[in-house]
């Protein structure tokens, strides 16, 4: 079967497009499907690192778009997942290097070969959106539970839509329960209230992702991390499963009760 | 036929009565011939009655691009053809109206003509600037913008910014099932929202001796 190209983008920077892709990506090819992954983001990219492949990188997308190699050798695989398969961005160039008609060629091409293609958007609204989104089967809309996150979400949303690429589909990330029952952030909730678009997934803030990152191992890998079992989560869901949201209660243990009961208590 | 006039900011092209499809190839066409003698200019397209979309005008413009034209305006005498250009970005008109278009504008908002339905949501980032009434079936959410000469009607929740009674008409007047613009101005007066308490109602905004006014929609007083 021909693979479908997932899009994740956000608008805003540095709400966890990349993480969301290496980790996703990885849950696929961990539960058996052929993965190929491009970094969108000429000029700034970090996918690479993400995935622990930077020091691998010979040809990027851009050679490829150029013709100074052939796709196959822009193609880094994953050592560790062996069906996981990288295209690096290059770095001494920008966006302009590529069109939104190289990337829908690029994609025509892998296609037949791989179950799943996914593109890691640059921030922003301009030619590097562009690019990312116009191969896209799915898009997929990444935020924050913050008001400027969600408000440029928003507008990625609309562009999609515009674009017709969508239904969007949203990842809500770094969801801080204790603030959140405090009335201190926003619910996914609110978040939804206001977007109207269908929910993927939801992660729940995790300090094991930063680790993760930093040693380009993706947290998805890792049993035992909450982040990891939510990014597990949503690779179902793309399969078509049936997954409910993960319940993002803290497990609450008598002392954190009682504190609840204290702050209750004291107003 | 597409016919080609020179004005101050560039070329306009006049479309002819008839679908899109036959213009845009009769266009196409022309470009084609004399690709040098285009080559750099900025474009305008009269659209007249033809009615184009988003997507047909926003490849049109990827196409003229290809020519080395650039696609700056689009105007037209249909209203959902000029909310889809100013989606994209575009000027829908050449400058700013004259004093008396201004007021043949706002004749034809007082016949209750001149709306636009506009059946979807919209998101921050959409500006929707027509000469009559404007018609939301759907949310209007922060970072989106309304302005119209005429009445604003929303059929959702407003939280954007919206400007009724732009040309100057003090009986324009907002209604929205649950009204939270961030910013509200009718005629000449701007108004904040004040944080709402209780529960979201049917209100409907106006001028009252000059100050701005917000009530619930109350069926049984009228």
């Amino acid at each position: 079967m021909p693979a479908k190209v997932i899009t994740i983008t956000s608008g805003k920077g540095g709400v966890g497009k990349t993480t969301a892709t290496a980790n996703i990506a990885a849950a696929l090819a961990v539960a058996g499907a052929k993965v190929v992954c491009i970094d969108a983001d000429i000029g700034l990219r970090n996918l690479d690192v993400v995935l622990g492949l930077e020091n691998r990188i010979v040809y990027d997308l851009v050679d490829v778009v150029e013709g100074r190699c052939r796709l196959r050798q822009a193609m880094i695989r994953d050592k560790r997942l062996p069906e996981l398969y990288l295209i690096p961005a290059a770095q001494t160039r920008d966006k302009s290097a590529v069109s939104p008609s190289d990337m829908v060629r690029l994609c025509d091409e892998l296609r037949p070969e791989f179950d799943w293609i996914f593109i890691d958007s640059p921030a922003g609204i301009e030619r590097g959106f562009r690019n990312a989104i116009a191969p896209a089967d799915i898009s997929v809309v990444i935020t924050n539970p913050e008001v400027s996150a969600v408000r440029d979400a928003d507008r990625i949303i609309g562009l999609i839509e515009a674009e017709e690429k969508g239904p969007a589909r949203l990842i809500i990330n770094r969801i801080k329960t204790d603030m959140v029952k405090k009335g201190d952030m926003l619910s996914a909730e609110d978040v939804l209230e206001l977007l109207a678009v269908e929910l993927l997934g939801l992660i729940p803030e995790d300090e094991g992702v930063i680790i993760s990152t930093n040693r380009g191992v993706p947290v998805a890998l890792d049993g035992k991390s909450r982040a990891g079992q939510a990014f597990r989560n949503i690779a179902s869901r793309l399969n078509g499963e049936h997954v409910p949201f993960l319940e993002l209660e803290e497990q609450s243990g008598f002392f954190s009760q009682l504190s609840r009961f204290l702050r209750k208590g004291g107003g | 036929m597409v016919r080609v006039k020179g004005i101050r900011e560039g070329l306009l092209f006049l479309l002819e009565e008839g679908d899109w499809e036959e213009n845009r190839r009769a266009l196409f066409k022309m470009v084609g011939e004399r690709q040098e003698f285009w080559r750099g200019a900025k474009v305008a397209l009269d659209s007249r009655t033809v009615v184009i979309n988003e997507q047909e005008i926003l490849s049109l413009k990827d196409e003229l691009s290809q020519y080395h034209l650039t696609l700056w305006a689009v105007l037209s005498e249909s209203p959902s053809t000029q909310i889809a250009a100013q989606k994209l970005g575009l000027a829908t008109r050449l400058n700013r109206p004259e004093k008396e278009e201004v007021e043949a504008l706002s004749t034809i908002v007082h016949d209750g003509e001149g709306a636009v339905l506009i059946n979807k949501t919209l998101r921050s980032g959409y500006r929707v600037e027509y000469a009559g009434h404007v018609i939301v079936l759907g949310d209007v959410n922060p970072g989106a913008e309304i302005i119209a000469a005429g009445n604003i009607i929303v059929w959702g929740r407003l939280r954007g910014v919206v400007h009724a009674g732009a040309e100057g008409d003090t009986q324009a007047v907002v209604c929205a099932l649950d009204l939270q613009p961030t910013q509200l101005r009718i005629a000449d007066q701007i108004a904040l929202t004040p944080q709402r308490k209780g529960k979201p109602q049917p209100e409907m905004a106006r001028l009252l001796d000059g100050q701005l006014v917000a009530e619930p929609w109350n069926a049984k007083e009228r």
